[in-house]
């Protein structure tokens, strides 16, 4: 694969977005039904243009002018916002304070530097196999707490294109929920407490909420592979140091004594679990320092501003990743354990794919070419099943609208 | 739906049967009141609403909102300003009609500032928070579905099956209260603070919540509803504002001193200027005695300070005679001369007592006035000491007055909490060696009447509240507490106060 050039992206988003931008679901998704008026219409989008410039209160009257924009434009970057009282790009002319956000998704925003203090392999922007695992739980634990705790439906996961997921939850009703709402979901899913000057960033006390409980579940499941084998965070006096000044007092001695007598990580972590479920055991005084651990190791943290006010913009799925080049992929759930961030396709890569692919080349004849094929070149390349997943995501609403009008319909007693 | 009830509402008010309107004794406020009223029912009604918020946050400061102190002390306030409260839960319409309409003219006064909203927003919601405590069990289930917050009650069978979820989740609760105790379930948007902070059990989209965090929810209902309805009102103030009938009352309401302005002085001459040196150590509030020992060391005070301690002076009986003489011999002793003290500071004394130019009788200042108004600058020494002194400077100040550190622990902590008044009333409370005040401050004074009092055995210290807020009224009416040794010819209601206050005087 040709390594990606950020200074061929002027040559490359236009074969994006003509041949390669899933147009067709996009516009369903935006459009959520067409159930209320002008929704799509009042959709703030922001592009990000050559040179850095940056645009707000972008707003089309349809997917089709969306998309003849993003043909014409062909910005870096798209991000999505808002769906405003009066349409953005009219904003001007309406009287200050009128012009207000109303609804958006709720979105959320893991980002690995987050975690850097926990991690050994890399910091910042990097990543690499050993440390992605990280973003994997942090999508179980989430995405189990929307679903089961939180009742939500309809959630759309996205790599971001370098260091990070991005969800989206699109059901209707949670798209209007408040800055206040929102921001509670965010505390309710955060467990890992404190910045530098902390040491230990969560502590948990009897009894313990189903959710935490059930978030360790999750992450035990990882802890082995990732945390014991892949970062080895007992494999040196020096890193279960760091470990050992998570657990009380009153237990660290006996284990700073067990420690050397034992071969690897996985050993020594048996013998400090296995000493606090005793204790919790006893019930006299129960000591979660093994659940604290795992959670200050794994547990994903959340920027509370990105999800909190409704009309904050994020990246949009399928936007080109302007460092990288790689494309902001929907995520599968049934094959998450598998994503490699490595092998999500660039921008360079699938324009590559599709001169290789077939006779239709770079050529823009425009009379000649059929718009049905030109849309579905993206079947042609490895972009194919990123789309699927998208399209099942587009579908599941799709149906569940249709199962709710029905549901109406028969209460109403109309056929 | 809405207009049948109003109509029948109307058609029931005529019909004689007033208790429809007000079928709780509790209400979301939801609904102005439409009926004509007099301005002086107006202005009656609104002050003392404003009274009870007053004692409501006084006591929310002082007392644990659970104890019985607090639950007692807020009943007899409700009971004596004849608000409704528990006994009174089955047939209370014109507590109930006075209850709704102060209310509602309340918040006129109070939506118009940010500050001013979140004042009247915190005491009303305490009030509620105590007033829905109150109701019984069954009449909860009728206030919540006349304000359509009946939620989903959890099945036995559910409930049992999610014991022990609920139990975990739910602080407080252990697997037998769970069990007998009513859960339910309720939407997240409804249950906001508990969800944010785990503290229920979330399934869903729900959550569990148990009938005793029921009045958290309908708290929080209550605050979205109200804080709403004070934006919109803050909205609409323009016109209101526009009635000249209404305008300074609803001025007066929000920034005023509501009580006796101790201009009238029925207790003139009692004092001795030999007497003022201990008084101001046993019965000024602080204020009032940084300004005394700043004149009696400095010699002199600058105008704000010789216009607060002046009219201070006047309220507590100094006759302008006295004044005149007290003010020159200090002054002399400065950098004063007879002759400049005559020319200058002698008018503006008299000035003070309606004597010259307007002839305006000057009231002394009220603490809102003071805390409010003129603050001072370098070289000043009026104010309130709790508003406007350094803490640092003010904890060493009350150290050299022997406040015991505990004492001056809990001082601070009004003080930082802007709690100014209730400081002062500490401070008295240490300053006098009694847990309990007994009224609530407004006036420097009234601290000084109350003070007299107290030390007279004129009040018993640890008494009831039965004695706060009537005490202003009392004031009014209190004849004399007679200071001077020699009897004057005032007349004295208690002849063995003033016996007591003469043996305490002449001790000194």
């Amino acid at each position: 694969m040709a390594p990606f050039e950020p200074a061929a992206l002027p040559e490359l988003l236009p074969v994006f977005y003509r041949r390669l931008f899933p147009h067709g679901p996009y516009g369903r998704w935006l459009g959520y039904g067409g159930v209320v008026k002008n929704y799509f219409q009042l959709r703030e989008f922001s592009f990000t243009l050559r040179d850095d410039v940056y645009v707000r209160f972008q707003s089309f009257s349809s997917p089709q002018e969306l998309e003849r924009e993003l043909q014409k434009i062909n910005p870096y970057k798209i991000d999505i916002g808002a769906v405003y009282s009066h349409r953005p790009n009219q904003h001007n002319t309406v009287h200050l304070g009128a012009f207000q956000p109303q609804e958006k998704e709720l979105v959320f925003d893991i980002d690995m530097t987050d975690y850097d203090d926990v991690r050994t392999c890399c910091s910042s922007a990097d990543i690499c196999s050993k440390c992605w695992t990280l973003m994997t739980i942090a999508v179980r634990v989430i995405d189990r707490a929307l679903t089961e705790d939180l009742g939500m439906r309809h959630r759309l996961w996205v790599y971001s294109g370098r260091r990070g997921v991005h969800c989206w939850v699109c059901d209707d009703a949670v798209r209007k929920w408040s800055p206040a709402l929102r921001a509670a979901t965010v505390e309710y899913l955060t467990l890992v407490k404190g910045g530098a000057d902390t040491v230990k960033k969560v502590n948990l006390s009897y009894p313990v909420h189903p959710f935490i409980r059930r978030s360790v579940a999750v992450v035990e499941k990882y802890f082995e592979e990732y945390a014991l084998v892949g970062q080895d965070i007992l494999g040196s006096p020096e890193s279960w140091d760091k470990v050992l000044a998570l657990v009380p007092e009153e237990h660290r001695e006996a284990l700073q004594g067990e420690f050397p007598r034992r071969k690897d990580s996985v050993q020594r972590w048996e013998v400090l679990r296995g000493r606090m479920e005793r204790t919790r055991g006893r019930g006299a005084a129960p000591c979660y320092a093994d659940w604290e651990i795992m959670l200050q190791f794994c547990f994903p943290r959340l920027d509370i501003n990105v999800s909190k006010g409704v009309g904050h913009l994020l990246k949009s799925p399928f936007s080109v990743h302007p460092k990288t080049g790689r494309i902001s992929v929907p995520l599968d759930l049934q094959t998450l354990d598998q994503f490699d961030p490595f092998a999500v396709p660039t921008i360079t890569s699938l324009c590559h794919e599709l001169d290789t692919a077939g006779s239709d080349g770079e050529q823009e004849d425009v009379g000649e070419m059929e718009p049905k094929r030109r849309a579905r070149d993206y079947k042609r390349t490895s972009l194919a099943p990123y789309v699927r997943v998208f399209e099942q995501f587009v579908e599941g609403m799709e149906s569940a609208r249709r199962g709710e009008r029905l549901r109406r319909s028969d209460i109403q007693g109309d056929f | 739906m809405e207009f049948s009830s109003r109509a029948r509402q109307k058609h029931l008010r005529l019909a004689g049967d007033r208790r429809e309107l007000y079928p709780h004794s509790l209400q979301f406020y939801l609904e102005p009141p439409t009926e004509s009223i007099s301005l002086v029912e107006f202005e009656s009604f609104a002050i003392d609403r404003l009274k009870l918020l007053k004692v409501v946050e006084n006591l929310g400061v002082s007392y644990v909102r659970s104890t019985d102190s607090y639950k007692t002390k807020l009943e007899n306030e409700l009971r004596k300003l004849k608000f409704p409260y528990r006994a009174l839960a089955e047939d209370d319409y014109e507590a109930r009609r006075k209850d709704h309409i102060s209310h509602f003219i309340l918040r006129l006064a109070y939506c118009q500032s940010e500050d001013l909203r979140r004042w009247f927003l915190q005491q009303e919601m305490d009030l509620f928070r105590y007033r829905f405590s109150q109701l019984t069990d069954g009449l909860m289930q009728k206030f919540l579905e006349h304000v359509n917050l009946s939620f989903e009650a959890v099945s036995e069978d559910l409930k049992t099956e999610l014991a022990n979820e609920l139990c975990a989740s739910t602080p407080g609760l252990s697997l037998p209260k769970v069990k007998e105790q009513m859960f339910y379930k309720v939407g997240l948007a409804d249950a906001v603070d508990l969800f944010r902070t785990r503290r229920v059990f979330v399934k869903d989209g729900f959550a569990y919540v148990p009938f005793k965090e029921i009045d958290a929810i309908v708290l929080n209902n209550y605050r979205t509803k109200l804080s709403k309805a004070l934006a919109l009102t803050a909205r609409s103030l323009p016109s209101i504002q526009s009635d000249e009938r209404l305008q300074p009352l609803l001025n007066h309401l929000s920034h005023s001193y509501i009580g006796p302005d101790y201009s009238v002085q029925k207790n003139t001459g009692k004092i001795s200027l030999e007497q003022i040196d201990s008084l101001s150590v046993k019965s000024f509030p602080l204020c009032m005695r940084q300004l005394h020992k700043a004149l009696r060391d400095s010699h002199h005070l600058r105008h704000g300070g010789r216009m607060q301690y002046g009219l201070f002076l006047k309220g507590i009986g100094l006759t302008l005679e006295q004044a005149l003489e007290f003010w020159k011999k200090e002054f002399i002793r400065g950098k004063v001369d007879a002759d400049k003290f005559d020319k200058g500071y002698a008018y503006s004394i008299r000035h003070s007592y309606g004597k010259e130019g307007k002839r305006t009788d000057y009231t002394p200042y009220s603490c809102m006035k003071i805390i409010m108004s003129n603050p001072p600058s370098q070289g000043d020494y009026h104010g309130c000491p709790f508003r406007h002194s350094d803490p640092e400077l003010l904890k060493q100040k009350l150290q050299s007055y022997k406040i015991p550190p505990s004492g001056i622990t809990q001082i601070l902590e009004l003080v930082k909490g802007m709690h100014y008044q209730l400081a002062c009333q500490k401070y008295f409370e240490l300053t006098h060696e009694v847990d309990d005040i007994g009224f609530s401050l407004n006036h420097p004074n009234q601290y000084f009447t109350e003070s007299q009092r107290l030390l007279s055995g004129g009040r018993e210290p640890k008494k009831e509240l039965s004695t706060s807020g009537n005490s202003q009224q009392k004031n009014n009416n209190q004849e004399s507490v007679n200071l001077n040794s020699t009897p004057t010819s005032s007349d004295t209601t208690a002849d063995t106060e003033l016996e007591g206050l003469e043996a305490y005087f002449t001790e000194d």
